[in-house]
């Protein structure tokens, strides 16, 4: 992974950072993603991905980083006296954020939260921004649904679920309710917004992951003693 | 460069209940309540489903807690860069 490497700049504004960095990214992505598709599937990738002790310290890294941001932002604006409510907000927002980069742009859910911050950031600037970090990414999407069910014949396994045919309005009601959760799958089909979900799940066990051990590393180092080594 | 419109089907039938099954099954393996029974034990689409978005709301609630502590703690560590360089050099 060499585009590790640019994350150790001091982003000056996260969110034109990220719009840089994604522009940079964007052929590399899309021509290395036909390859990738043929050779592992989504779900055996995001597996090893996300529960990996490296990508939990990539995230870390990024979130400290959003953190600072954060915390100048919030002492630059002294005015509006920020509520305990607010900060955690933004706290929560930042930590998103800094999960949907750690995505890497692949999935639908990271690329509508990143969408999300920077239609909210160019609103009053030009319109059409948003859209041009979305599309080229759309076709690693449309690669991936097209190639489902040649993956899927060759990792037969036993069903372990059960689908009556009586309800399958029940089933698609509850994936549409799924849908709503998951950010940005609102108005997806049916399988997408179920791969979606199983990515989603493990990025959010990792960033709950992650959260707890900085919060333990930040109260044990405000209490005054030596915190422990990270694992 | 095509759109992806074409290729999104909105209508249920056209996707196999096979497709629904393999999907919901890898989804099954995620959720710690399920997970924690025998495999084999074949359980309902609906029912994983279900469980799928308690828990999805369950993490977002202890990220919504999390975040609330971790600007609590960044209020009262923050004084200055030499702690936040501390700590990022602490997690490398």
């Amino acid at each position: 992974m060499a585009s590790l490497i640019s994350d150790n700049e001091p982003p000056t504004s996260i969110t034109t950072d990220l719009v840089r960095r994604k522009k940079k990214k964007r052929s590399s992505v899309s021509s290395a993603a036909s390859s990738r598709t043929s050779a592992a599937s989504i779900s055996g990738e995001s597996n090893t991905r996300w529960r990996s002790e490296k990508q939990q310290r990539i995230y870390s890294a990024k979130l400290i980083q959003a953190l600072q941001q954060v915390r100048l932002n919030s002492s630059a604006a002294a005015t509006s006296s920020p509520t305990a409510q607010k900060r955690g907000r933004a706290v929560r927002e930042a930590a998103d954020r800094a999960l949907a980069v750690s995505a890497r742009g692949r999935t639908l859910w990271s690329r509508a939260i990143l969408a999300n911050r920077i239609k909210l950031k160019f609103r009053k600037q030009k319109r059409p921004r948003a859209p041009t970090t979305a599309i080229p990414n759309t076709t690693v999407v449309s690669v991936n649904s097209s190639n489902n069910n040649n993956r899927w014949r060759k990792r037969r396994v036993s069903a372990v679920v059960r689908l009556n045919k009586k309800s399958i309005p029940v089933v698609n009601r509850k994936v549409r309710v799924l849908g709503r959760l998951v950010p940005g799958c609102g108005k997806e089909s049916v399988p997408v917004i179920l791969e979606e979900a199983t990515d989603y799940i493990q990025a959010l066990e990792m960033q709950v992951r992650a959260m707890n051990s900085l919060v333990e590393l930040l109260s044990s180092y405000g209490s005054g003693s030596p915190p422990p080594p990270p694992i | 460069m095509s759109s992806r419109r074409p290729r999104q089907s909105s209508s249920a039938s056209s996707i196999s209940d096979d497709q629904i099954i393999d999907l919901v099954g890898k989804l099954r393996q995620f959720l710690p309540e399920i997970r924690e029974r025998r495999r084999s034990e074949k359980v309902s689409a609906s029912k994983v489903l279900q469980e799928t978005c308690n828990y999805i709301r369950k993490l977002h609630r202890e990220v919504d807690n999390l975040s609330d502590r971790l600007s609590q703690l960044l209020d009262s560590v923050d004084e200055d860069s030499p702690e936040a360089a501390v700590i990022s050099s602490l997690l490398m």
